[in-house]
């Protein structure tokens, strides 16, 4: 029953990506290009996502636990360092260069261009690399 | 239908999501962390919802292919090698900072963490910047 959940979650998720059009860097990069032909469409996507979650989110996270597990798993650090803004930073510098960011990486393999594999292979090989600094923050 | 419309539909569909994660196993919708977690050695028990998740993701273009030809997914921008430089610093970047778009721009902010919200505006700031000057600083130079 959960990994249905996720599933459904998962395909949700992905079919909100593509509709917002995430899933097209050109449409993403427009979006970042503010100096240039800017394309104010991601802002309708963040802004939609945005405002159902915090509502969703307020009404889920009254209740004592989730349906099927013992607790809420939600991030404990409050934490502003020095390593969540160099990561913001490179990241933010990654999503400038090609367009895709992880989720829109993922779903993108299933369209066929050969290059997405090599981003997702990259991005998967910077994950470990990150998970090998000494401090690695565990996170689950 | 107006693209603008569209959009937000798209933006409700993630937030659904986001919710439906929350609700059904108490997890926060981040990409970047439900798949680094599955690199990075999470625990045998933590492990299949990731997978399951990950597949809903990959199904999702297959669905729409019948009625968008290429089920809406766009053509890369750049060449082989920038790929694979933008893909390394998205990856290292997010595990690094905890969390991606999704993690920190949507559910984060949502649950109005402060962390997520500087996240945000650092990696747009730095989006943007990038963006600059790939096609306006850098082309002029070149």
């Amino acid at each position: 029953m959960r990994n249905v959940m996720a599933v459904l979650a998962g395909l949700l998720f992905g079919l909100g990506l593509v509709l917002g059009g995430m899933t097209q860097p050109s449409v993403v990069l427009g979006f970042l290009d503010i100096f240039g032909a800017w394309n104010p469409r991601l802002l309708f996507v963040i802004g939609g996502a945005v405002l159902t979650a915090m509502i969703g989110y307020r009404l889920v996270l009254r209740r004592a636990k989730p349906w099927l597990d013992s607790r809420f798993h939600l991030p404990d650090t409050h934490r502003i360092d020095l390593r969540l803004l160099t990561g913001a930073a490179l990241f933010g510098i990654g999503w400038g260069v090609a367009g895709y960011c992880p989720g829109p990486a993922l779903v993108s393999l299933s369209g066929g261009a050969l290059s997405v594999w090599i981003l997702v292979a990259a991005m998967v090989a910077g994950w470990w690399l990150a998970g090998q600094l000494p401090t690695g923050v565990k996170r689950r | 239908m107006q693209l603008w419309f569209l959009s937000v539909m798209g933006g409700v569909l993630i937030g659904l999501a986001a919710v439906l994660l929350m609700s059904a196993l108490g997890r926060v919708a981040g990409i970047s962390g439900i798949a680094s977690s599955l690199v990075l050695g999470a625990k045998r028990g933590d492990r299949s919802w990731r997978w399951a998740f990950i597949l809903g993701l990959l199904i999702a273009p297959l669905c729409l292919m019948p009625f968008v030809g290429n089920g809406g997914i766009g053509m890369p921008q750049v060449g082989w090698s920038a790929m694979a430089v933008a893909g390394l610093l998205v990856g290292f970047g997010t595990r690094l900072g905890s969390g991606c778009t999704s993690g920190h721009g949507v559910c984060g902010i949502a649950r109005f963490s402060t962390r997520s919200l500087l996240a945000t505006v650092v990696f747009m700031l730095f989006g943007i910047a990038t963006v600059f000057v790939l096609r306006h600083v850098a082309r002029g130079l070149l």
